[in-house]
């Protein structure tokens, strides 16, 4: 089969160059509010977000609810790193780093964690992962590290616990009040080469050997097994590679703002569960769905803003609808015979 | 004494959590799904008897009947409007219709009462009793809570073992279909089951906020997940599961809260579940499911 220009895959690159293309254009005409440039770099954190979780939920099939665990691991990790090196190197090279590290750290806990809960199943995986988020969130609220001439001092405790010299110490993740100064690196053009990195990595993923021995897991895991597919390791592969770039878009988030502090907002189990919103109303396993719909899903309340205190009221009825008008038989069929000139909601069967 | 007294407010707010989880776990018995708007009926099972006592003046037993028929009657909406379209469909979808109902509840809360937070007046009246010559305070709500939640598990067991619809209940939860083809009413006894999950609610809020009196529109959702993870830990699905993981999660929390750390209460919580679920992994007194090639 030739390889088509505008497959469905691409599109979805086309798709992040073109709204890239036309936000800049909009940012050099000066047509864009305040409220929507400060949304910008967010808007590629849960797209990366979408992406990444969509690996585990669609295609690997797993059922997982603290995908904001490893995004709250890698922003510490991250912003972490740029406080410790500081100044010491060029701004670009400390992000660079601060990316790297994020992600290594991030995927270190995809394994850890993996490893125990992937020998679950179902709805029984899906607690283990929502309690190891809340742990995460947890034990970030009271960590403290500092650092002075002597090296790094870890406590548990409280900040003065840590012992640090007086002269040259320096707390760096001062418990639940976070990590504060970490360097604004995070910009739109950032963003979105990360979220083509994720999109570049993630589709390769799927189209690889690798993708379909894990999609086969997904689809018969027993079949899978009697063809000699080695379970464990692809699981854990799709797992970890999901978390890695959760660290990655969680490092994009750090960097955006000035203070970090793990609060049930931005990293308890809603985070998780709103980016679960993002992939199953996207489509399980189909990434354009997924940005889709992490951008509308994101803009929908900011946009319903001018309706004040309805907004969210009317995000969750939408959401409700929404659902029931894509999945229910009664509104499928209605669908067919009344809207099928429209022909959205192409037929496929997805598992 | 402490350590009894600890024992005590443990076993009190595991009682709530078990109260909270029998719901969850019906539920999830009788439709396989994870009801995940089940704290904010909670939630708004506890505003409704807060307006019928404080604003309205009523007696506390009829702010507490007029909470149980609330929370039934918005329960079965739910069940009705949101979920039972999709239930035979995808699991997933449903899990996500329920997020949307949670938020939706927890906004209609906030558009009635404000987001301020509420002191809700306990329903207990009962001064509680002191033991070993003053050093053993048994507060009112504790005895009241854990009375309840027995009584209440006592007249579950028995309506599922010797009652019609309990009878029925047990066989939709085991095969859907062939209990269909036994001319039971599928879809009614399913709407019966969140029925009495959502009246077993209004009851654990009104319990939990006698107890712990501050009353937001978020209220709901903490104890949610964690009778949530009550359920899971006993075996979800099983009615005495929820009952024995509801107690035990209640009395791990306070006694954490109390020897550890009150931050790390939490992580302890869901740290005990991930080594249960390691090495029993469908919970305490869950049935291991054998699948079929």
């Amino acid at each position: 089969m030739a390889k088509k220009i505008f497959s469905k895959d691409n599109s979805s690159y086309f798709l992040v160059i073109i709204a890239y293309i036309l936000v800049e254009l909009l940012l050099k005409t000066g047509s864009l509010s305040s409220l929507m440039r400060g949304l910008l770099v967010p808007l590629c954190v849960y797209v990366i977000l979408a992406v990444s979780l969509n690996i585990t939920v669609g295609i690997l099939g797993e059922l997982s609810l603290g995908h904001a665990g490893f995004m709250c691991v890698g922003a510490f990790a991250g912003a972490f790193m740029s406080r410790y090196i500081g100044d010491s190197l060029p701004q670009g090279a400390v992000f660079l780093i601060a990316l790297l590290t994020g992600a290594i750290v991030a995927s270190v806990f995809g394994i850890i964690i993996g490893i125990p809960v992937l020998r679950l199943k179902g709805d029984y995986l899906a607690i283990v992962t929502l309690a190891f988020g809340e742990i995460i969130k947890n034990i970030m609220n009271i960590l403290y590290v500092g650092k002075d001439a002597n090296g790094l001092h870890i406590s548990l405790n409280s900040a003065s616990s840590l012992g640090l010299d007086p002269e040259s110490g320096d707390i760096i993740i001062n418990g639940a009040m976070g990590i504060t100064g970490t360097p604004k690196s995070s910009t739109f053009t950032i963003g979105i080469i990360l979220v083509l990195l994720t999109l570049f990595v993630t589709l390769n993923l799927i189209h690889s050997r690798t993708g379909r021995a894990i999609m086969a897991i997904r689809d018969n895991r027993i079949a899978a097994e009697s063809i000699g597919i080695n379970i464990t390791k692809y699981k854990l592969l799709a797992f970890t590679v999901s978390a890695a770039f959760a660290g990655i878009a969680g490092v994009l988030y750090a960097h955006n703002l000035n203070t970090l502090t793990a609060l049930p907002k931005n990293f308890g189990y809603n985070m998780s569960i709103m980016i679960l919103v993002f992939v199953v109303l996207g489509g399980m396993g189909n990434i354009r769905g997924s940005i889709i719909a992490a951008v509308v899903l994101t803009l929908l309340p900011e946009l319903l803003r001018g309706l004040n205190e309805y907004r969210m009221l009317i995000y969750s009825i939408v959401l409700i609808a929404v659902m029931i008008f894509s999945w229910s038989p009664t509104a499928k069929n209605f669908r067919e015979k009344y809207l099928g000139f429209l022909k959205f909601g192409k037929k496929r069967e997805v598992s | 004494m402490s350590l009894v007294s600890y024992l005590f407010n443990g076993l009190s707010l595991g009682a709530v959590y078990a109260i909270i989880a029998l719901g969850y776990t019906m539920v999830y018995g009788i439709a396989k799904m994870l009801n995940f708007a089940h704290g904010d009926v909670i939630m708004v099972g506890t505003y409704i008897a807060f307006t019928a006592i404080s604003t309205m003046g009523m007696s506390p037993a009829a702010g507490i009947i007029i909470s149980i028929i609330g929370c039934t009657v918005i329960g079965v909406l739910i069940e009705a409007i949101a979920y039972r379209p999709l239930l035979n469909v995808s699991k997933l979808a449903v899990l996500i219709t329920a997020i949307g109902v949670s938020y939706f509840l927890q906004n209609v809360a906030l558009l009635i009462f404000g987001s301020d937070t509420k002191s809700f007046t306990s329903v207990v009246s009962f001064r509680g009793i002191s033991l070993a010559g003053g050093k053993l305070n048994i507060s009112g709500e504790t005895i009241v809570t854990i009375a309840v939640c027995i009584v209440i598990m006592l007249v579950l067991t028995i309506f599922i073992k010797y009652t019609k619809p309990g009878k029925a209940m047990l066989a939709v939860s085991e095969d859907p279909g062939a209990a269909s083809l036994m001319g039971i009413n599928t879809n009614g006894t399913i709407a019966l089951t969140f029925a009495i999950g959502s009246a077993l609610a209004a009851v654990a809020g009104v319990l939990l906020c006698s107890s712990y009196p501050a009353l937001t529109p978020y209220t709901g959702s903490m104890p949610g997940i964690k009778a949530f993870v009550a359920a899971v830990f006993g075996g979800i699905g099983s009615i005495p599961g929820a009952f024995v993981g509801g107690l035990l999660l209640g009395v791990i929390e306070i006694l954490s809260k109390a020897y550890i750390s009150s931050q790390m209460a939490d992580a302890i919580v869901f740290a005990v579940l991930i080594v249960v679920l390691l090495v029993k992994p469908t919970g305490l007194l869950g049935k291991d499911i054998q699948e079929k090639v």
